[in-house]
C-alpha cells in the first residue's frame, strides 16, 4: 500500500465521476425528490415521516454507492484498465482504498444535501445531531461501495451487475426493520435480519432519531456496520487476481 | 550483462486447451525483438506471460533477472495491451497524469509522453471521443510516462498511418539505444524489417528465433512476408 498511489487513485475516481454531470445532478437531486414525496404520502401521519424519511437518508446512499461501484468495476474489468493497473506498483489496496475514499467523499456530498434539504425544507429533524445523521450515511455509503465491489466479481456484463442490486440490498431492505418492525417478524426471518448489516444501519439511525445523546446501541451498530465493510472489501480483494487464465 | 528476458520450456494452457507447447527464447537488453504469427498463435499470450499476469501450466520466464510478475518488476516493465486500456471518461492528459502518479513521476513526463504519440492537440480531448487510431495512442503514451526498462507493445501501431508509424518506430528505435528492451507484436511486414530480431510463433510453436538478416536468409528471400510463408510452409511440411 502507497498513500500517494491510493489519494491518485481517488482522485482519478472523482475526476471521472466530474465528467459524468448527468450522475452527479442525479445523485444530488433524486434523494431529495424521494424525501418530498415521502413527506407528502405521510402527510397525515408527521411521526411516520420522521422515522421513515431518517431511515431512507441512510437507505440511498447504500444503494447508490452499490450500484455506481459494481459497474465501475465492472468497466475497470471490461475495458483492460483493471488488468494493467495490476502490473503497476499499484497495490490491490491502494485501488480498494481508493474508490472507498473518493466514494466516501461522494456520499458525503450527497449526504449533506439531502439531510439538509430533509431538514431545512421537509422539517426532518432528528432528536440527535445532524452530523450524526451524514457520517452515518457515509458509512452506509461504504457497505453498499464493499458490496458492490465483491457483487462485481459475479458480474460479466453490465445487466447482470446491475440485478445483483436486488440480490444484495433488496432483502437487507426488505428485513431491516423499515417495513415491518423486526420484533414483529417470525423468529427465522429475525435471525437473517440479524446476519445482514443494513439492519443495524437502521438501528443506528433511529437511535438518533430518538436520542439526543449518542448511545451505546449506535456506538455499537455504527462498529457492526464498519467491521462489514472491512470483511465485504477483503472478500472483494480476495477475488482480484493478478494472474488470470 | 544478463538478459531482459529467459524463457524455459513454457507450456500454456487457455480455455481449457494447450496454446503454448513449451516454448524457451531468450531477447537481449537494448534490443527491439518483434514477435509475428498468424491471428491466434499467441503471441498475446506470450506477452502476458512476460508481464506476469496469464497463469501458466510449466516452464519458467525470468525478466530482468527476476520471475515474471514479481513486485519489484511492477516499476520497470510497462505492458500495452493489445485493446486500448484507458478511461474513456477521463481526458487524454488525466489519464496519462494518473499512470504516471502509479509510479511517482511528475505530471511534466506525463505532457511529454502524450506529445510523443502525437496527441499533443487532444491532450484536453475525451478519450471516448478519440478515433481509434487516436485511443490506441493514448493507451500507448500510458505506457511510456514510467520510462520502463522492458516495454511489452501488443500491437501498438495498428490503425495508425505510415506517417506516425514511421514516427513510432524512431521513437522505439532511440528508447532502444537508450538501453530499453522492447519487444513488439505485429501483423505489418515492414516492421519486422525494423527489429534487430524476430520471433515467429505458429500454433504456440517458435518457429523462428533469429536476427531479421539471418531469417531472410534461411527462408532465401528478402521479402520477409514471402519469407514468413515460405518458413510456414516448411513447417507444415515437416509436421
Ligand atoms: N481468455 C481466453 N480463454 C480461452 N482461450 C483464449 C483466451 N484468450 C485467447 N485464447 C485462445 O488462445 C489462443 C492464442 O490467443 P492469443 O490472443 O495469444 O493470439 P494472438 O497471436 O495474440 O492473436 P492476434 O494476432 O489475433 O491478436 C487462441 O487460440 C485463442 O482463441
Ligand atoms: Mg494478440
Amino acid at each position: 500500500m502507497n498513500p500517494r498511489i491510493t489519494l491518485s487513485t481517488a482522485g482519478r475516481v472523482l475526476r471521472q465521476l466530474r465528467h459524468d454531470h448527468r450522475t452527479v445532478g442525479l445523485v444530488l437531486v433524486v434523494p431529495a425528490v424521494l424525501l418530498t414525496l415521502i413527506k407528502y404520502l405521510f402527510e397525515a401521519q408527521p411521526a411516520v415521516f420522521q422515522g421513515v424519511g431518517l431511515i431512507m437518508l441512510g437507505v440511498f446512499p447504500f444503494i447508490l454507492m452499490f450500484l455506481v461501484t459494481s459497474v465501475a468495476m465492472l468497466r475497470e474489468r471490461t475495458s483492460g484498465t483493471l488488468e494493467r493497473l495490476l502490473t503497476t506498483p499499484l497495490g490491490k489496496l491502494d485501488l480498494l482504498l481508493g474508490y472507498g475514499l473518493a466514494f466516501a467523499v461522494a456520499a458525503a456530498l450527497q449526504a449533506a444535501v439531502s439531510t439538509l434539504f430533509a431538514y431545512f425544507a421537509l422539517g426532518l429533524d432528528p432528536r440527535g445531531s445532524l452530523a450524526l445523521v451524514i457520517a452515518i450515511a457515509v458509512v452506509n455509503a461504504l457497505l453498499g461501495m464493499a458490496l458492490g465491489l465483491f457483487a462485481s466479481t459475479f458480474a460479466r456484463n453490465e445487466f447482470q451487475a446491475v440485478q445483483f442490486m436486488p440480490v444484495f440490498a433488496l432483502p437487507q431492505l426488505l428485513l431491516c426493520g423499515l417495513f415491518v418492525s423486526r420484533d414483529q417478524m417470525a423468529g427465522w426471518l429475525q435471525a437473517i435480519s440479524d446476519a445482514l448489516p443494513l439492519t443495524y444501519a437502521v438501528e443506528a439511525l433511529q437511535e438518533v432519531g430518538t436520542q439526543a445523546e449518542p448511545t451505546g446501541t449506535l456506538w455499537r451498530d455504527v462498529s457492526i456496520v464498519g467491521g462489514a465493510v472491512v470483511l465485504a472489501l477483503i472478500l472483494g480483494a480476495a477475488t482480484l487476481r493478478r494472474r488470470s487464465g | 550483462m544478463d538478459p531482459a528476458i529467459t524463457i524455459t520450456d513454457l507450456a500454456v494452457d487457455r480455455g481449457g486447451r494447450p496454446v503454448l507447447h513449451g516454448l524457451s527464447t531468450t531477447i537481449q537488453r537494448g534490443s527491439i525483438t518483434g514477435l509475428l504469427g498468424p491471428s491466434g498463435s499467441g503471441k498475446t499470450t506470450l506477452m502476458r506471460c512476460v508481464v506476469g499476469v496469464q497463469r501458466v501450466r510449466s516452464g519458467a520466464v525470468t525478466v530482468l533477472g527476476e520471475p515474471a510478475g514479481s513486485p519489484a518488476l511492477r516499476r520497470k516493465v510497462g505492458y500495452l495491451t493489445q485493446a486500448p486500456s484507458v478511461y474513456a471518461d477521463l481526458t487524454v492528459m488525466e489519464n496519462a497524469r494518473y499512470f504516471a502518479s502509479l509510479y511517482g513521476v511528475p505530471a511534466a513526463e506525463a505532457a511529454a509522453a502524450v506529445r510523443d504519440v502525437g496527441l499533443g492537440q487532444a491532450a484536453g480531448q475525451l478519450v471516448g471521443s478519440l478515433s481509434g487510431g487516436q485511443h490506441a495512442r493514448a493507451s500507448l503514451a500510458c505506457c511510456l510516462v514510467s520510462s520502463p526498462e522492458l516495454l511489452v507493445l501488443d500491437e501498438p501501431t495498428v490503425g495508425q498511418d505510415p506517417v506516425l508509424r514511421d514516427e513510432l518506430w524512431g521513437r522505439f528505435r532511440a528508447m532502444a539505444a537508450a538501453g530499453t528492451t522492447l519487444l513488439v507484436s505485429s501483423h505489418v511486414m515492414d516492421e519486422a524489417g525494423r527489429c534487430d530480431r524476430l520471433l515467429l510463433i505458429r500454433e504456440g510453436r517458435l518457429i523462428a528465433d533469429d536476427t531479421v538478416a539471418a531469417v531472410r536468409a534461411a527462408a532465401g528471400t528478402d521479402d520477409l512476408e514471402e519469407a514468413f510463408l515460405r518458413l510456414i510452409k516448411a513447417q507444415e511440411v515437416a509436421a
